[in-house]
């Protein structure tokens, strides 16, 4: 079962956490906001990345993460 | 367990507490402030905040365990949740009360976050901004060593890490504030119904 | 050339008169409600064009769902909801009633900016006995405030601003039921079939875009108003019936202030309906047609509207609020100030930055807006980048809600 992460814009703050944790799959765009290295809005997770992604969920200070099947 | 060593070692419970605590305060605004560095990227600061945040409410159970079991402090079950009512220095010993159940409920809503929601939590974990204070004034007031030179000098320590993250924090709130770029004025119904 | 006037022929002052005119309120049961919403194709007409049909079928099978008349139109550019309201309060009160009935729904809103509330929606609720309770909740008119989730937002007593999906309100919406959002123009229609059935809504219009449609005709037109027109009507004849073009035109704003130019060379042959219009990148959204004049400068145009699009942003999601200031800034750039042709390219780098990045589509209704600007008036930016402008002058003109008089 693939994953996406999920961002919640309305709570993201550029914290910058995901970053630190996925930076294969995130980077930071003009204002800090993570921006999928794919272009897409909400990146696929790889098998390899998924601990991390899950960390990047319960580490997110203001909870904008979610992994959703997909 | 003589008398005289619960003592001592409720005292030194409850400074290496305080310490541990104030270190929490330090990596919370560090947190919430965005600050890394090459070693210590942003989830390692919020994991290690948490870890110690655990570790300090260790310290401090053990730091109440002992008071409640040495008879020269006087602490009865009741003294652990309502402040104030203690027979020895009750307004200082009562400030260290407030800071245990404001410590309780720090850590319980953390550990329940998911499920209160972010703005539950958020206003809950304002609490720390009473929390850390109530601790310092307890641990000056009551103390035995309250206001020894050493216990002075680690309580200064303690106000000064607070004070420089606090100004990190407030650092950042302004810049985030100022990050937004200024949006050229909206255009106003009148000019678009005025006449060519 | 003028389709019949379903919804604007329905005027009505008192519900004596709407029955008089119309009859009662139809006995039909949920179930044949929504067999009638499904065979009728009939589309949402406040932007989205979902089908209702769909819509309806699937809150129906949530339990205890809300049902919401949107008339909010935060789109300034628009005021077909606001005469329809006006004119009409009797008819949408009738489709936000079989609406519940067809979801199984005993909790009705009606959300409409205020002062229509106050001279039309309440007096003429008062004079109903209605099935289902109706609650009606002041609209602001903030571009955002007609957005499905700002407006369970709002009916929940919050403010009208977006909420991150999922889950959508259909799914979850007001206090955590299924609801219902649904365009007063649509419910309109939805009153109209149930009573004279699908095969007579389809009886206007063609096959893709059956039924008729409100249009708010506007810019350098005779007689900007609000009118009724069939289905995939051509753009021109829509011009036409608002007195027509005062001057030659450069491009048509259609949809809304998040669709798209169409060119003036284009207007003669294309069709008011999603095939003709997706191959520049417009759809015909919430009925806006809006005629530029040649002698306006399209970049100025896309510009002002590009800052009012910046302007209204809830400000909640960091890209957007970030973003489209920049987008339109460049935008302004490009139009008033000192181009350079890394402006252009500036606008495409921030359009992708912002597209698909927030709670909900705004940031990408700004960038298809931007992008036909850029694509539509291709030839000005060429004149603004070798320093000159060819229009005269350059405003957008657009009628004023508050000059139209309740009737």
């Amino acid at each position: 079962m693939s994953e996406r992460l999920h961002v919640d814009w309305t709570a993201c703050d550029a914290r910058g956490t995901c970053l630190d944790l996925l930076p294969e799959l995130l980077e930071a765009d003009d204002w800090g906001y993570p921006l999928a290295r794919t272009g897409e809005a909400a990146p696929a997770v790889p098998p390899s990345s998924r601990d991390y992604a899950v960390q990047a969920v319960r580490e997110c200070p203001r909870m904008a993460l979610r992994l959703r099947p997909g | 367990m003589s008398a005289d060593a619960l003592w001592y070692f409720g005292r030194g419970t409850g400074v290496s507490a305080l310490t541990l605590f104030t270190l929490v305060v330090v990596l919370g605004l560090l947190v919430r402030s965005g600050w890394s560095s090459p070693a210590l990227p942003r989830f390692v600061v919020s994991a290690v905040h948490r870890t110690t945040s655990l570790t300090a409410l260790g310290l401090l159970a053990v730091h109440v365990v002992t008071l409640l079991l040495d008879p020269y402090a006087q602490l009865r079950l009741v003294d652990l949740v309502v402040p104030f009512l203690g027979a020895y220095r009750p307004f200082w010993q009562g400030l260290g009360t407030l800071a245990l159940d404001l410590v309780v409920l720090l850590v319980l809503s953390s550990l329940l976050r998911d499920r209160l929601g972010r703005r539950t939590w958020r206003a809950l974990h304002w609490a720390a901004y009473l929390c850390w204070p109530a601790a310092l004034a307890h641990a000056v007031g009551n103390g035995t060593d309250g206001t020894s030179t050493w216990m002075l000098a680690l309580v200064g320590g303690c106000v000064a890490a607070v004070g420089g993250a606090l100004t990190l924090r407030l650092r950042a709130a302004r810049t985030s504030e100022t990050e937004t770029q200024s949006v050229p004025a909206p255009v106003p119904p009148a000019y678009l119904a005025g006449l060519r | 050339m003028n389709a019949p006037q379903r919804l604007l022929g329905a005027a009505a002052a008192t519900l004596a008169d709407h029955s008089r005119l119309l009859g009662p309120l139809p006995g039909v049961d949920g179930a044949g409600i929504l067999r009638a919403a499904a065979e009728s194709s009939l589309t949402g007409r406040g932007g989205a064009a979902f089908s209702t049909g769909r819509k309806l079928a699937s809150v129906a099978a949530a339990s205890d769902p809300v049902v919401v008349g949107n008339g909010a139109e935060g789109e300034p550019a628009s005021s077909k909801d606001r005469r329809l309201l006006a004119t009409a309060p009797h008819l949408v009160l009738d489709g936000l009633q079989l609406a519940a009935r067809a979801v199984g729904s005993r909790t009705a809103y009606l959300y409409a900016p205020a002062d229509l509330l106050r001279t039309r929606l309440e007096p003429a609720l008062r004079e109903r006995r209605d099935d289902v309770p109706v609650t009606t909740v002041a609209s602001p008119g903030a571009f955002l405030s007609g957005e499905e989730s700002a407006v369970v937002q709002a009916v929940q007593g919050g403010r009208a601003v977006p909420t991150s999906t999922p889950p959508r309100v259909f799914e979850r919406g007001v206090h955590g039921r299924a609801t219902l959002v649904q365009n007063v123009e649509t419910l309109a229609h939805l009153a109209l079939l149930t009573r004279f059935g699908a095969a007579w809504f389809r009886g206007v219009g063609t096959s893709a875009e059956p039924g008729t449609r409100l249009l708010t005709v506007s810019g350098a037109v005779a007689a900007p108003d609000v009118l009724e027109v069939a289905g995939g009507t051509l753009l021109a004849d829509a011009l036409a019936l608002a007195g027509g073009p005062t001057e030659p035109l450069g491009a048509v704003l259609v949809g809304g202030y998040h669709g798209a130019w169409v060119p003036a060379e284009a207007v003669a042959d294309i069709a008011l309906s999603r095939d003709g219009l997706a191959p520049y990148g417009a759809a015909p959204g919430a009925g806006v047609v809006l005629a530029l004049a040649d002698s306006s400068c399209g970049l100025r145009a896309g510009a002002d509207v590009a800052a009012y699009l910046a302007g209204q942003g809830a400000r909640q999601c960091g890209p957007c609020r970030n973003g489209l200031p920049a987008l339109a800034g460049t935008l302004r750039a490009l139009a008033d100030g000192r181009p350079s042709p890394l402006l252009v390219a500036e606008v495409q780098r921030v359009s992708r930055l912002v597209e698909h990045r927030g709670a909900c589509h705004h940031p990408d209704g700004t960038v298809r807006l931007v992008r036909s600007t850029l694509r539509t008036f291709s030839a000005e930016v060429a004149h603004h980048l070798a320093g000159r402008c060819t229009a005269r002058h350059g405003a957008l003109v657009v009628p004023s809600e508050t000059e139209e008089a309740i009737a």
